[in-house]
């Protein structure tokens, strides 16, 4: 009875410290949403309250002037396009790299990790010379290359793992049935590691979308601009209007979030899996 | 049939190659090799490729003499380290609090905490600081706290020098939170009921389980989250620029080694607006180093067997 008691104490406790960080982490996010419905000036009346009466005409400003949309658009692309190439790339590696039994492979695969302890912006004097000499420079096409890069360490890392676990007799008997390595890629593997390949995409989505540093130095042409980058333009613009400031934020901030709340067990995996080792 | 096998190898040998073409093209070209050539662009001044010229420590040399240079790097770099233990302790010590809580079986609702704090993860750092310097602002909110009898809280807390890099700092430990916190979850997850129970009939209380089991048991976490904080605090510029500017305003109290390599290896210092490449790489490779000398030791010491 005691024991129960006490653990039930715990638990209050427990229920506490929870609650405190939820206001934490939830009122920044109230201030935000509830924020960019009033206007330039009613925005200071009432900073942490309902509008007295909601003004939908910030988000309509917002999504009018179009520019807002290309940046959107910009990101779409160069996002799904890097995630496209990226678990590719890193499905084709990890497959040879949990299949190929030599020295040659065991070098390969540590080049490959070596790379997630290594920030990529050391290199960005070169990568920006690099980008110039290609041509890319100030246009969306410039980021996809280093998003790829950027993600192929985790990717590799995540997949080859997975494959090694797929057993051997599979891959035996396709090969004996006389199917080429590629075919056993395209019929066996692929099919067998969508749920790595999910896990690889959600680990990258969030570097990718939220990037700011690679678009900022690379990009300058109006047109081109990611959503990131877009939205500090914005905030320059409208610097005088926070509740159209707002407005901007929550929009750019939806994407991700709708995607995080309809799978979020998938996500806080996916985002912690790059870090836990086997 | 193990012959077969065995020419099955080595005729496979370049299929494999071909294979890791593409990953290596890419990781190659934009990762490995830029990398690598920016430390060697440290040796060099001029900022074009055609024009450059090989200045030995030069440029080493300019960053730890020249007075403003100097005095700059030496700002940015104990404001780095400063923001960076801000991290270790805030991102730690909650950490595992929420962690166990939010182990702990017979606890309703912690799914529903989980989700909550990773919400802020999947938040651009730009949109979580443009967020908190509003917030932040006493001429927005300053009335309100004064209203409500907390009137400390009305305080220019981005604009004073003393309180400036520990609020971004605090701010950007608010947006990471939910990724230590789930990877000592995971850790403490992995280790076994039996163990646990073996400790219980012991008569081992929830301290002593805490301390003398799960924490032993979960350094390694401890040690990959200092690794990863490291890393990506020595490369931190969003919130800053976010919330101060790329100058680290006020009075460079906010200036962080990833401000400081921005303005002087990419954007240009004001007001001349002319990067100096050479400089830049320079100050890359001394993170560089400094990232190798801090995180290797600390895997080595924490990931001990692995």
């Amino acid at each position: 009875m005691k024991g129960s008691l006490t653990r039930q104490n715990k638990h209050i406790a427990s229920h506490i410290i929870m609650l405190v960080w939820v206001f934490i982490v939830v009122f920044p996010l109230w201030v935000l949403v509830i924020n960019s419905f009033k206007t330039r000036l009613t925005i200071y009346e009432n900073p942490f309250w309902i509008p007295k009466k909601w003004n939908f005409n910030n988000y309509v400003t917002v999504l009018r002037d179009g520019d807002f949309l290309t940046y959107f658009k910009n990101s779409l692309v160069v996002v799904v396009l890097s995630l496209v190439i990226v678990t590719l790339v890193s499905s084709l590696a990890g497959y040879a790299l949990a299949s190929w039994k030599s020295r040659y492979s065991t070098i390969f695969y540590f080049l490959f990790i070596s790379g997630m302890m290594l920030p990529i912006k050391i290199a960005s004097i070169r990568l920006l010379e690099i980008t110039r000499a290609l041509g890319l420079l100030n246009t969306i096409w410039s980021l996809p290359p280093i998003y790829v890069a950027m993600g192929i360490p985790v990717g590799v890392f995540i997949l080859t793992t997975f494959i090694r676990e797929i057993p051997k007799s599979l891959m035996e008997a396709a090969y004996i049935d006389g199917a080429s390595s590629f075919k056993i890629y395209h019929m066996i593997i692929l099919p067998l590691i969508r749920p790595a390949l999910a896990t690889v995409s959600i680990y990258n989505l969030i570097p990718f979308w939220n990037d700011l540093w690679f678009p900022l130095i690379f990009i300058n042409t109006e047109d081109q601009k990611t959503l990131l980058l877009g939205v500090t333009r914005l905030f320059g613009q409208y610097q005088t209007d926070w509740s159209k400031v707002l407005a901007v934020l929550t929009l750019s901030a939806i994407p991700v979030l709708a995607l995080y709340l309809t799978m979020s067990q998938q996500f806080i995996q996916g985002v912690t899996a790059g870090a836990v080792k086997g | 049939m193990s012959k077969t096998k065995h020419t099955l190898q080595k005729k496979q040998q370049w299929r494999w190659f071909l294979y890791l073409m593409p990953a290596l093209l890419f990781y190659v070209l934009f990762m490995a090799y830029p990398m690598l050539d920016s430390l060697r662009l440290s040796l060099y001044t001029g900022n074009s490729p055609h024009t450059r010229s090989f200045v030995g420590l030069g440029n080493f040399s300019k960053l730890f003499s020249d007075p403003t240079i100097s005095e700059r790097y030496w700002g940015a770099f104990f404001n780095t380290w400063y923001f960076f233990l801000i991290h270790l302790i805030f991102q730690n010590a909650l950490g595992i609090i929420f962690a166990v809580i939010l182990t702990n079986e017979t606890m309703k609702g912690r799914q529903l905490y989980q989700t909550i704090i990773f919400i802020p993860t999947t938040f651009a750092v730009l949109v979580t600081g443009y967020l908190w310097k509003l917030i932040l602002n006493p001429v927005w909110s300053g009335d309100f706290f004064v209203s409500i009898g907390l009137p400390f809280l009305k305080h220019p807390w981005l604009g004073d020098t003393k309180t400036a890099l520990t609020c971004v700092a605090l701010v950007s430990c608010w947006q990471w939170m939910g990724i230590p916190t789930m990877m000592f979850v995971a850790a403490l997850r992995n280790i076994s009921e039996e163990v646990l129970e073996a400790a219980r009939m012991e008569g081992a209380g929830f301290f002593r389980l805490f301390f003398s089991i799960k924490l032993p048991l979960i350094k390694p976490v401890v040690g990959i989250i200092a690794v990863l904080t490291f890393v990506n605090n020595f490369n931190a510029f969003d919130i800053v620029f976010a919330m101060e500017n790329v100058n680290g305003a006020p009075g460079y109290s906010t200036d962080l080694i990833g401000t400081l390599f921005y303005r002087y290896g990419i954007a240009g210092q004001h007001p001349i607006g002319i990067p100096d490449a050479g400089l830049g790489a320079a100050i890359a490779t001394i993170t560089f180093l400094v990232l190798l000398v801090g995180v290797i030791p600390t895997l080595k010491r924490t990931q001990g067997g692995q």
